[in-house]
């Protein structure tokens, strides 16, 4: 049976593995290579590094973070962050990620999700969206704005029709990240989720809130998500995957254990 | 040497780092069909479009391959290397496969017992019906997870080594003496996977 998938998000500024709460307030929680190894033993299914400053400072991702990170990690990585190219793409490719993640990039130029995709295949191709809510909108959830640029600028697209236009033009999964419940612990957007799981074909990543193993249930439950994202309820010894996982399957959700 | 055959259909990086992460020594990647009749092993990655393939035949990478396979030389098929082994694909119905085994990839179904199946299958599923003789699944237990990425698949038969449930059974691995190949990622599928390519090693 397909397994819902949780997934370790390793969070980059300057090579080392940062936290915020909703894209903001950061603090250290160490190397990535370390971290990506630890959450690989501890059970989690995939792994993502973002070079979350990459885009704002105008930098190149991180290659040789990369290429240390990718180094003896036998499940797959993702990474995102400054990724501009199809050039830029193979270029971390070549360093050991399996996919990349592209966000404002895509929206500056749609053309580059399936110039990747023609390259390397769809399926290393991830389109993120951070979302927010409309707040004072009749639909609020349906009319939920992308942001781009780490958050800080807002792009008058709807979420639900970028990504539909990301799957038309090739994308293989969407990492949708709620910037409304980032980094609170307080649940995902499981309402967002749903309405962009149920608007597409492709595997749905759902990201921003988790703090427990019932908000992993409720989002694979009620939000219709594919995979969940995870940053901080994973350092700083908050638990690990495999107990996670436990909990979450203890719930009805398939999960893959033992892992 | 061990010949890993590009043909321009995505990233062989992970591929080749397991294989040598494994101990392999002499490992090549090639589009030379003097390299595939001359190694001790052959693997075909590969997880773009089927159409790429055709590249295959165009370099004379299909020629050397049924030569080399019909000497017993031992052949990994990943993914789309795994559906090359079938006569075709309905993603490329144009370009040929190898037809060493019978059948044709079909994509899944979008819906699967009145229920909307997504594609692609994505994520970590589990191997079934293992069968007892294969040489490329030794040690490996019903139900052991390991990592897909596809929208086509390989009818079951007598070859399957394996199945995986999604919209029905597919074939997860095939295997006919030195022939095999796995739709699922080895390299991407942590202990699991690394116990498919050490047994293949091994051969």
């Amino acid at each position: 049976m397909l397994t819902k998938r949780i997934i370790a998000c390793l969070d980059v500024r300057g090579g080392r593995v940062v936290k915020g709460v909703q894209f903001v307030d950061i603090v250290d929680a160490g190397d990535p290579a370390e971290l990506a190894h630890r959450h690989a033993r501890g059970g989690a299914d995939e792994i993502v590094l973002l070079d979350i400053t990459a885009t704002h400072e105008g930098r190149g991702t991180l290659l040789e973070t990369v290429k240390r990170t990718a180094s003896e990690l036998f499940v797959p990585f993702t990474v995102g962050g400054g990724i501009r190219s199809a050039e830029d793409a193979a270029a971390v490719f070549d360093a050991g990620a399996d996919k990349v993640s592209i966000n404002s990039s895509a929206i500056a130029r749609p053309e580059l999700i399936g110039e990747i995709g023609a390259s390397f295949g769809a399926q290393a191709v991830i389109v993120a969206i951070d979302a927010r809510r409309m707040k004072g909108a009749s639909d609020p959830v349906g009319e939920a704005e992308v942001f781009v640029s780490g958050g800080r600028k807002p792009t008058g697209l709807r979420v639900i029709d970028w990504a539909k236009e990301a799957e038309q033009r090739g994308a293989g999964e969407i990492l949708l990240t709620s910037m409304d419940t980032d980094g609170v612990r307080g649940g995902f957007d499981c309402e967002l989720t749903r309405r962009v799981s149920e608007a597409v074909q492709i595997p749905v990543i759902a990201s921003g809130g988790a703090g427990s193993a019932a908000h992993f249930a409720e989002v694979f439950l009620v939000g219709k998500a594919d995979a969940a994202l995870a940053a901080s309820i994973f350092h700083f010894g908050v638990t690990d995957s495999r107990a996670l996982k436990a909990e979450v399957a203890a719930a009805g959700i398939p999960m893959r254990l033992p892992c | 040497m061990i010949a890993i055959i590009d043909y321009k259909a995505g990233n062989l990086t992970s591929v080749v780092k397991a294989l040598r992460f494994l101990g392999a020594k002499d490992v090549v990647v090639t589009q030379s069909p003097q390299d595939v009749l001359r190694a001790d092993k052959i693997v075909l990655p590969g997880v773009g479009h089927f159409r790429s393939t055709q590249l295959l035949e165009d370099l004379g990478l299909t020629k050397a391959t049924r030569e080399a396979v019909r000497t017993d030389t031992p052949f990994l098929g990943i993914c789309v290397g795994l559906q090359w082994l079938y006569a075709g694909s309905t993603e490329a119905p144009e370009a040929a496969g190898l037809g060493h085994f019978a059948g044709e990839c079909e994509r899944f179904p979008a819906t699967f017992e009145g229920h909307d199946l997504k594609s692609p299958h994505v994520g970590w599923n589990s191997l079934e019906n293992i069968r007892a003789d294969s040489r490329l699944l030794a040690g490996i237990g019903p139900g052991s997870f390991v990592y897909y990425t596809h929208s086509w698949r390989a009818p079951v038969s007598a070859d399957t080594a394996a199945a995986t449930m999604y919209g029905g059974a597919f074939t997860a691995a095939v295997e006919r003496d030195n022939v095999m190949g796995v739709q699922f990622h080895p390299e991407k599928s942590a202990e699991t996977g690394l116990q498919v390519l050490k047994n293949f090693l091994a051969l």
